[in-house]
This record gives C-alpha cells, sequence and structure tokens, in this order.
C-alpha cells in the first residue's frame, strides 16, 4: 500500500469496515446505472437504427387503401402540394399451402413496379433477387418467414390468388421498413411460421387480380415539412369513389406504431426509472455519510488540528462517496451491458431490422455514469461540508447527547402509556422525522415498483381472457374474397370438422361526431350470436338493439361521444352513404377499436340484402388438421384467422416474459428494500448501542433489546406499504394511460392479490434485513460499548 | 523569580486575551484577560483546576479555536488576526498536538496513524524514525486497539513531533494514564524537548509534574495566578503521583 495516504487508507478501511451497507447502496446505484444505460442506449439504438433504415429504405409517410382506382390517377396524386413520391401497388391476401406445414398460412401479397426498385418502401435484399417482371411463378419472401420454416432459395409454396392456385418458386429473401413489426390478420403477436409477405411482379398479381391499369395500395413521400394532414384531406376527396378507406400517416401504419411504442417505452423507463434509484442511493449516501460525520467527530478535529484544511477534509468524505458511486456503477455497467445484449436479442426476435446502429455507445456510459456519481455526492455533500465547518475545537469535545425535547407529540406519545421500548421506538421516529419520512418513501417505492409490474400479468390475463375467451369464442373466421351470399355458410358447416358455423359482415366506415373521425369495420352480427360477441363493462354478452350502435370505451372516448350520442356512419364500401346512428350503448374491448350493430338494422341503413363477409366457425379439436386441409383448397378464401394459434401464441409469449419481467421487478424492489432497511437499521444500531446496551445491563433481555432495534425498521416498512400501494397504483394508472392507443389499451386490473403479493416482499426483505443487522446486537460487547466514548 | 541569563527567544505572547463561550442561554468567560509569554526550547507546564480555561488557551495557542478579544502573538504572527486558511497552514507547519484521549484514528495502524502528518508535513520525519524516538519500534503495525494506554498516547507523541514542529502542545498527556504509563510518557516528552529543542507546553492539574518544566504557569480562573521558572528540574522517572 505504499504510495497511498495514510488518509486514503482510512477511507479504504472504513469502506471495508461498512462493506455491507456500502454494497446495499452501491447495488441500488448499480440497478439506476444499469437501467439508465440500458434504455438510453436501446433507446439510441433503436431510434437511430429505425431512421437510418427508413432514410434508406424510403418508407413512406403516407398511406391508403383502395378498392380499385386507375392509374391515370396517378399524375393528379403527384401533383398534390406536398407529395415528393408516389408509389402505387397492387396488394392483396392469399390462403398458402407450405411444404411439409400442415397448417394453413397466409401470406400478404405486394406488387413489385415493372421496371426498376420502387421508389417508396424499397424492400432490402437478404439472399438472392427479387422475381423478374415477367416473371409468373417467382416470388421474394420477407426474411423471418423463410428462416422459421427453414426455405432456402429456390423452394416452392403455393398460394391461392383470387382462387387460383399457384406455385411459386421463391427466388430472394428481403426485409422492409414497412414490416419491422410484423402481425398476423387477427393476431396480436408476430407469427412468421404461418403468415408471410410476398413481393411479386406487378404484371402478375395485375393478371391475377384484375387490376391492369389499376391499383389498390398507394404509399406516398412527404416533401420536408409539408402538412401531412391537408396531403391526407386532399388524397381522401381524390380517392373517395373507387373505395378508399382512408388514408392516414405513420402512426396507424401498424408496424410504425408497434416500433414506436417501444421506443415511447425505452423513453419512459430512462426518465422515470432511474431518478428514483438514484434519489434512493443519495439519501442512502446522506444517511450513512452523516452518521460516519457524526461518528467521527473527534476524527475530523484531529484531521484539523493536525493542519488538514477544511476542502481536504469535505473531499475525504465525499470520496467515500465516491467510492461507492464508483462500486455502484462498475457494477451497473456490466449489469446494463448484459440487459442490453438481452433486450437486443429480445428486439431480434420481435423485430425485424436489417442492422443495427449503436452510435456513440460510450454516451450511454457517460450519462449513466456521471449521473450515478453526481447523485451519490450529492447525498454525501450537505454532510461532508457541515465535517468540514465543524470548528476543530468544537469537534475535539464530545457531542452533546441527542435533544429530545417535549413537544406536542411526545405528550401524545406519553398519554398513550406505552411499554419503554415502544416509547423509544416513537421518539426515535418523530426525533428525526425526515429521515424516518424518506425511509418509509423508499420502502414505498420498493413496493410501488412490484404493484405497477405485477398488475401487467392480471390486465394481460384479462385482455386475454377479454378477446380470446369470452368475446371471439370462434376457433377460426373465415375471410372470403368478396362478399356472399347467406348459403355460403351451409358450405363452410359442411367442410370436416366444423361443429357450428356464424355468419357475419364486416363493413369499413369512418365514424364521424364533430369533428372528430375514426376508421374502422362495423361488425354486424345476427341476433343470438354464441360465437363472436359483444362485451359490456361487466364482461356479460350484448348485443345491439335494432336500432342503436356498440362501439367500444376507446372509441367513445375518443369520437367523445358517450351513450346515446348520435354519431355519423360514412360507408368507404359499396354505395359511399352515410347515415346516422345512436350509440346505444359502451363495449368492452381492449385490442382495436370496435363498433358493432345487429345484421338486420345494418342492412336497413344500407338498403342492401343479406351478405356475409366473415365466417366464424367452432372447430372439432379432433379433426383441426382435416379442416386445415380443406381450407387450402379453398378457392374463394382470402384469409383464415386462426384463433386457436393467436391466443396460443400470446399466452406463451406473455407466460414466457412473465417468469422474467416477476423475477427482475423482484430482484429491483428487494434491493430497494435491503438497500434503504438496511442502512436504516445499521444506523439505529450505531446510534442506539449505548441506549441498548444501557438496557441490556439494567436486565432486558435480547429479544426486547431487539424489538427496539427492529421495531423502527419494521414500523416504518409497514406504514411503508399503503403508500406504496398509493404510489404503485398511481404508477400503474399513469403506464395504462401512457400505452392507451387506437391499436390497444391496457385495462387497470388491480388485484388485491398483486398488493399482497408486493408487500409480502418486502416486508420480507425489509425483516431479513433488520434481522441482519439483529445478528450483530447479539455480538455486541457491553463492557466496550459502555466505555468508548461517542 | 530571576532576571539573570539573557532571555531566549519568545515563541509565544498573549496579552490581555479573553474569551467568551456563548451557549445562548449563559455567556461562559473562560479566559479573562491572560498576559502570558512562552521562550523557545523551554518546557512549559500550565498547572490548574479543572474548568479553570487550561484547554481554552491551549486551543488558542494551537490555532484550533480563536480569542474573543486580546493579541496571541507567535514570533510575529498575530493568530486572533489569521483567515481559517492561514490558521490551518499554521497547524499544518509549526504545531504538534497531544490530546488525553490520544485521538488516534481506530482504523489506521500507528505507523498510518503517524503518516497521517507526514503525508501533508513541509519536512517532516519518516514515521518510522518519530515512532523510534518514542520507543515503539516494534510496535508499528499494530493498531490502536491493540496498543495500551500509554503506547497509545506515545503513538500520538510521536505522529505530533513527525512534522518535526516548532511548538508540542499536549493537553493533560497523562490524564487518562496510570502513574507508572504516565511517568513513561513523560519521560518521552521530555527526551523530545532535550533533544530536539522543541518548545513544549503541557497541560496538567496534576501539581507533580510541574516538577519537571522550566517554567511553571499556574492557573486559576481564566487567569494566570503565577508564574515561577524552576532553578532546578526533576527529571520525569523521579517523578511519582
Ligand atoms: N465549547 C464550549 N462551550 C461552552 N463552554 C465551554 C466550552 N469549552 C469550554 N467551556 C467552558 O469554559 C471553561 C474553561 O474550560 P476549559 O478550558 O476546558 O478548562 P480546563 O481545560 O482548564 O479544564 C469551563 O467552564 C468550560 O465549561
Ligand atoms: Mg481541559
Amino acid at each position: 500500500m505504499r504510495g497511498l495516504r495514510a488518509l486514503d487508507r482510512k477511507l479504504l478501511r472504513d469502506i471495508r469496515r461498512l462493506w455491507a451497507q456500502s454494497l446495499a447502496i452501491a447495488l441500488v446505484l448499480a440497478a439506476g446505472v444499469a437501467i439508465l444505460l440500458m434504455s438510453f442506449g436501446m433507446h439510441r439504438a433503436l431510434f437511430e437504427t429505425r431512421e437510418a433504415y427508413y432514410e434508406r429504405n424510403r418508407f413512406a409517410d403516407v398511406f391508403a387503401a383502395v378498392t380499385r382506382a386507375p392509374r391515370t390517377l396517378l399524375p393528379e396524386i403527384r401533383a398534390l402540394p406536398g407529395v415528393r413520391a408516389v408509389e402505387a401497388r397492387i396488394t392483396g391476401m392469399a390462403v398458402l399451402d407450405l411444404p411439409d406445414h400442415p397448417e394453413v398460412a397466409v401470406g400478404r401479397l405486394i406488387s413489385l413496379p415493372p421496371a426498376g426498385e420502387p421508389l417508396l418502401n424499397v424492400p432490402l435484399l437478404r439472399e438472392g433477387r427479387l422475381p423478374r417482371p415477367e416473371a409468373r411463378d417467382e416470388v421474394a419472401v420477407n426474411e423471418p418467414f423463410a428462416r422459421a420454416n427453414g426455405y432456402a432459395i429456390g423452394t416452392v409454396i403455393h398460394a391461392t390468388l383470387n382462387g387460383q392456385k399457384r406455385a411459386l418458386r421463391i427466388t430472394g429473401t428481403v426485409l422492409s421498413p414497412e414490416f419491422i413489426y410484423t402481425l398476423p390478420p387477427g393476431g396480436l403477436m408476430p407469427d412468421n411460421l404461418n403468415f408471410a409477405v410476398m413481393w411479386l411482379p406487378e404484371r402478375m398479381l395485375a393478371a391475377a387480380y384484375d387490376m391492369e391499369g389499376a391499383f389498390n395500395d398507394l404509399a406516398l413521400a412527404l416533401a420536408r415539412g409539408a402538412p401531412e394532414a391537408d396531403v391526407i384531406d386532399r388524397l381522401d376527396r381524390l380517392l373517395e369513389h373507387y373505395g378508399a378507406q382512408g388514408a392516414h400517416g405513420r402512426d396507424l401504419q401498424q408496424s410504425h406504431a408497434f416500433v414506436d411504442s417501444e421506443i415511447e417505452q425505452l423513453r419512459n423507463m430512462a426518465v422515470v426509472l432511474p431518478p428514483v434509484f438514484f434519489g434512493i442511493a443519495a439519501f442512502l449516501v446522506s444517511m450513512v455519510v452523516g452518521r460516519i460525520i457524526e461518528l467521527e467527530r473527534s476524527e475530523i478535529g484531529l484531521m484539523k488540528a493536525l493542519g488538514y484544511s477544511n476542502r481536504e477534509v469535505a473531499f475525504h468524505y465525499l470520496s467515500l462517496a465516491a467510492l461507492i458511486a464508483v462500486a455502484g456503477i462498475a457494477v451497473g455497467y456490466g449489469v446494463g451491458a448484459w440487459m442490453s445484449r438481452e433486450l437486443a436479442e429480445l428486439y431480434a426476435q420481435y423485430f425485424d431490422f436489417p442492422y443495427v446502429i449503436f452510435a456513440n455507445p460510450s454516451d450511454a456510459y457517460a450519462v449513466s455514469g456521471v449521473l450515478g456519481l453526481a447523485s451519490a455526492l450529492l447525498g454525501a455533500l450537505r454532510s461532508a461540508m457541515k465535517a468540514a465547518r465543524l470548528p476543530p475545537a468544537v469537534a475535539m469535545a464530545p457531542p452533546a447527547p441527542p435533544f429530545y425535547r417535549r413537544g406536542a407529540i411526545d405528550r401524545v406519545i406519553a398519554a398513550l402509556r406505552l411499554s419503554q421500548p415502544t416509547t423509544m421506538i416513537l421518539r426515535g421516529i418523530f426525533r428525526w422525522p425526515l429521515r424516518a419520512a424518506l425511509t418509509a418513501l423508499g420502502i414505498a417505492f420498493a413496493v410501488a415498483v412490484l404493484v405497477s409490474s405485477g398488475f401487467m400479468f392480471d390486465s394481460m390475463d384479462e385482455m386475454m381472457d377479454n378477446a380470446f375467451f369470452r368475446a371471439n369464442r370462434q376457433d377460426a373466421t373465415l375471410v372470403p374474397t368478396r362478399e356472399l351470399p347467406p348459403v355460403a355458410l351451409d358450405e363452410v358447416a359442411r367442410l370436416p370438422g366444423v361443429m357450428m358455423v356464424e355468419g357475419g359482415r364486416s363493413v369499413p366506415v369512418r365514424l364521424r361526431h364533430g369533428h372528430l373521425s375514426r376508421r374502422l369495420a362495423i361488425e354486424a352480427r345476427p341476433p343470438g350470436a354464441t360465437l363472436a360477441r359483444a362485451l359490456d363493462a361487466d364482461g356479460n354478452a350484448v348485443e345491439a338493439p335494432s336500432d342503436g350502435i356498440l362501439i367500444s370505451k376507446r372509441l367513445s372516448e375518443v369520437l367523445e361521444a358517450p351513450p346515446g350520442t348520435v354519431i355519423e356512419v360514412e360507408f368507404l364500401s359499396g354505395r359511399r352513404e352515410t347515415a346516422e346512428v345512436t350509440v346505444a350503448g359502451v363495449v368492452t374491448q381492449y385490442i382495436g377499436l370496435g363498433a358493432y350493430m345487429q345484421e338486420e338494422a345494418l342492412r336497413r341503413l344500407r338498403r342492401e340484402g343479406p351478405r356475409l363477409s366473415v365466417i366464424h366457425v367452432e372447430l372439432d379439436p379432433a379433426r383441426h388438421d382435416d379442416f386445415q386441409a380443406a381450407l387450402k383448397e379453398l378457392p374463394r378464401l382470402s384469409a383464415p384467422v386462426m384463433l386457436n394459434r393467436a391466443r396460443q401464441s400470446f399466452q406463451e409469449t406473455i407466460d414466457q416474459n412473465v417468469t422474467v419481467m416477476a423475477t427482475i421487478y423482484v430482484i429491483v424492489a428487494v434491493l430497494i428494500t435491503v438497500g434503504v432497511a438496511y442502512n436504516f437499521a445499521r444506523i439505529q444500531l450505531s446510534e442506539r448501542a449505548r441506549d441498548l446496551a444501557s438496557l441490556r445491563i439494567l436486565g432486558f433481555t435480547e429479544g426486547e433489546v431487539s424489538y427496539i432495534l427492529m421495531g423502527e425498521t419494521l414500523l416504518l416498512a409497514i406504514i411503508a406499504q399503503p403508500l406504496g400501494w398509493a404510489i404503485g397504483t398511481g404508477l400503474a394508472w399513469l403506464i395504462v394511460e401512457g400505452f392507451a392507443s387506437d391499436l390497444y389499451t391496457i385495462p387497470l386490473v388491480l388485484e388485491r392479490d398483486t398488493f399482497a403479493k408486493a408487500s409480502l416482499v418486502v416486508l420480507a426483505a425489509a425483516a431479513a434485513s433488520a434481522l441482519a443487522v439483529r445478528r450483530r446486537l447479539a455480538r455486541l460487547d457491553l463492557i466496550e460499548v459502555m466505555k468508548t466514548r461517542e | 523569580m530571576t532576571e539573570a541569563a539573557p532571555q531566549p527567544a519568545e515563541v509565544f505572547r498573549t496579552r490581555r486575551l479573553t474569551k467568551v463561550y456563548d451557549t445562548g442561554k449563559v455567556k461562559v468567560m473562560a479566559l479573562r484577560g491572560v498576559d502570558l509569554d512562552l521562550y523557545e526550547s523551554e518546557m512549559s507546564v500550565l498547572l490548574g483546576p479543572s474548568g479553570s480555561g487550561k484547554s481554552t488557551l491551549l486551543n488558542i495557542l494551537g490555532g484550533l479555536d480563536r480569542p474573543t478579544s486580546g493579541e496571541v502573538w507567535f514570533r510575529d504572527i498575530n493568530l486572533a488576526t489569521l483567515s481559517d486558511r492561514e490558521l490551518t497552514r499554521y497547524r499544518r507547519d509549526k504545531v504538534g498536538f497531544v490530546f488525553q484521549f490520544y485521538n488516534l484514528v481506530a482504523s489506521l495502524s500507528a505507523r498510518e496513524n503517524v503518516a497521517l502528518v507526514t503525508d501533508i508535513a513541509a519536512n517532516p520525519m519518516p514515521p518510522e524514525e518519530a515512532l523510534r524516538l518514542v520507543g515503539l519500534e516494534h510496535r508499528m503495525d499494530h493498531f490502536p486497539a491493540e496498543l495500551s494506554g500509554g503506547e497509545q498516547q506515545r503513538v500520538a507523541i510521536a505522529r505530533a513531533i513527525a512534522k518535526r514542529p516548532e511548538v508540542l502542545l499536549c493537553d493533560e498527556p497523562t490524564g487518562a494514564l496510570d502513574s507508572k504509563t504516565g511517568v513513561q510518557v513523560l519521560s518521552v516528552l521530555d527526551r523530545i524537548n532535550a533533544e530536539l529543542g522543541t518548545t513544549t507546553v503541557v497541560i496538567t492539574h496534576n501539581a507533580a509534574i510541574r516538577l519537571m518544566a522550566h517554567r511553571v504557569i499556574r492557573f486559576h480562573d481564566g487567569q494566570i495566578a503565577a508564574v515561577e521558572v524552576n532553578e532546578a528540574r526533576l527529571p520525569p522517572e523521579e517523578i511519582s503521583w
């Protein structure tokens, strides 16, 4: 240790003596550093990667779908003010028959222009080549689909395009900025095994879908700064007569919206969580350094008598905090880097980026390290300054005993006629109310972390139960290529394995209330439907009355249309008429927006005969495969939605994440609790050592004495519970509000269980911390304590 | 008292020195006008009952505290006018302290406690040499808890002299020790004074100790009651109480 100054050695030995306390603080700090490092770093990486990908592959700004519009319209669209580039495409859905794949899969078809590469949404070739423009049997597929199925260049798959089954040879695999996050129709999770994105030559698709000289999908790039809303308005008017379903910006583009919500989540995480950890760490440092300085008054006086300057004294105690911080930052870097890798892997599983740009990861290290260090130093600053200002002669004299005074609270405590130990506990709390309050607050945060993470599992359960078990009880939903007469139901009923069928109609509309509007599909259902149903607030099936419409809660909120409101329905297909309907009730639905009517009521509005556009079926579980095989041969089927599969993948994803997330949050909560409770109890022991030793000498048992020692810590831990529940509820509410979008809303499901579990974990951790300190009490050398002069 | 031989150089000189502690409710007059002269290389003993203001005076001489009024000179520096920073410098460069309760840093070994001073002093002796001077060369790596009271006090003396201070101020250095160990500590002080010629002030309420001093200042109720110069000093080994 040559070269180290004596003071530095004292510092190192202080740390060694306080290793458990220092470690507890360092770990809390480490949690803050790790989370900041991960969220800040990943936020940047995700954001910049997406920006670069969008830029290089020219992701469009505005999207529009129509039934069929002539290409002659394009010059007019290009001439719209603010429009920089236009890409017109033919898109469709196809049922796929995949080699060695018993289940029916679905493909989303996208046309490639006859010459050159697309202007917008340029697919990025990963392997092989794109189909030749004149080819009739070539296809490029999205890479994740090829990977999941183990397909190579040259594999032949079969697709039913508009009723005609074709063999298509895979010529290349691609990624696209439009499909960073890819959901199958009706699914909630990516399903690369059963859902493909397929790029085909325009000529071939035009022939198959009878779209020569026409398009049904439009992508626009806007000039920098062009007002998106104006362009969308003008575009909607231009496309009005071509079955337009309303243009929208990136915000409603599925893949973009999901990536965006992830980026937003990372940002929120970086902004919300680390300050909590840093704040707690700062508080702990201030508590511990404050106590050390109290204990080391005479050392401080001595250092000054020996000629150490105020600055050197302050620096000495700041170094203590800095050392703890450095340990915490080092651990935080390690854990943060590991968490970043894990998260990157998770993203790789759900998001399909061709590359990841880690721009300046050193920034994330610098920011999290500096903030971690700053919070520890800030925590120590007040005490260090106090030490620096202590006049040497005063420091050498023993400190006056802590000043207990008879105040109003003390009179109350005295009036309660509690036992002396209990009185000691209460006096201790009220003697340092701020410290007690901050300790309770720290523990409350641990509870809050568990509550605000624990509720998610119940909420996911509720979402799942609502969507898959109570509202949509069918095993599959078949979507025909065009609307069918009701007799088609009989045909489906005869398919192998089908036990029950139920027809419905899904009609694209725009619902308007004043200046507020949303685009969605009205689901029209027959009376007494038992497979696909709408649910009320209590989860019971409800049916729309014969003259009204039921809308989902989120829709009712965004349209500001509570029950009783008359809203306007603009039909976006067939005869483009508008009608008025009354909101008859609100439906509980968490995924997407929903609107429901009686089938007959809709028919009246549209003055049309009965039609089917969706067919729900219930299957004999034993005959699933037969049913799947039959579907592959159905010519007029555009997209079967296998709800079983969706249920399963959603459940799997949740189960997989529940264990990981629950473990992480429990670790975080235990870290906070132990950091706060252990340090608090250690300081109790240090401050009360003499009192406790005196009581022991007076004949109090070890149990009675440890009651005093542990009592204050545990009492504060108990006080912290309701506070933690409240903070946790608030956080949960903020999370729910933050997530709410037209894509999905998370229900705020707060079960008593969530609170109970949170409290159990935290109280157990607090009790364990107090017990760990109690063990030191047993080792307390009575005579030594009484001899040492404070 | 004699006025014979030429006076050695003055090290400390105080005039009309007072110190009032204001504790809010009561004002305590700890020093009530002290005129004191202390000389180079002398060993002075400040004798007086508990509470008479001895420590207060020593703290002011050592730059740990400031007088309420009056002058306090260290050679040609008026300590009363120095800033905090200058007082720190003064303590660092000129003064060695020894306290009744040793005030060793518990987490540092004997050698390291001495190094605490040699780390920041301008012209220190090696800690080992200081410890040798107090007869603790065989205890250098022991921690305070592993040393007896007398040994701890000798470490404190080693720490005080390691910087080769101009003055050594000792506040009841034997106050916590039994007679036999006390004598050992006093003889160390005596030897330092003789060998290094360090001006030394020893506070005590133990009258027997006055016999080893060049000069004895009797203190009473915040004032100097009498100053005596010993014609013949007794070696510490012959003192007992
Ligand atoms: N920091 C202080 N605040 C108030 N009074 C003090 C303080 N230090 C000393 N005193 C008082 O000043 C007087 C002299 O104290 P001190 O110099 O310690 O005496 P001695 O060292 O001779 O025992 C005593 O009455 C003591 O109570
Ligand atoms: Mg004294």
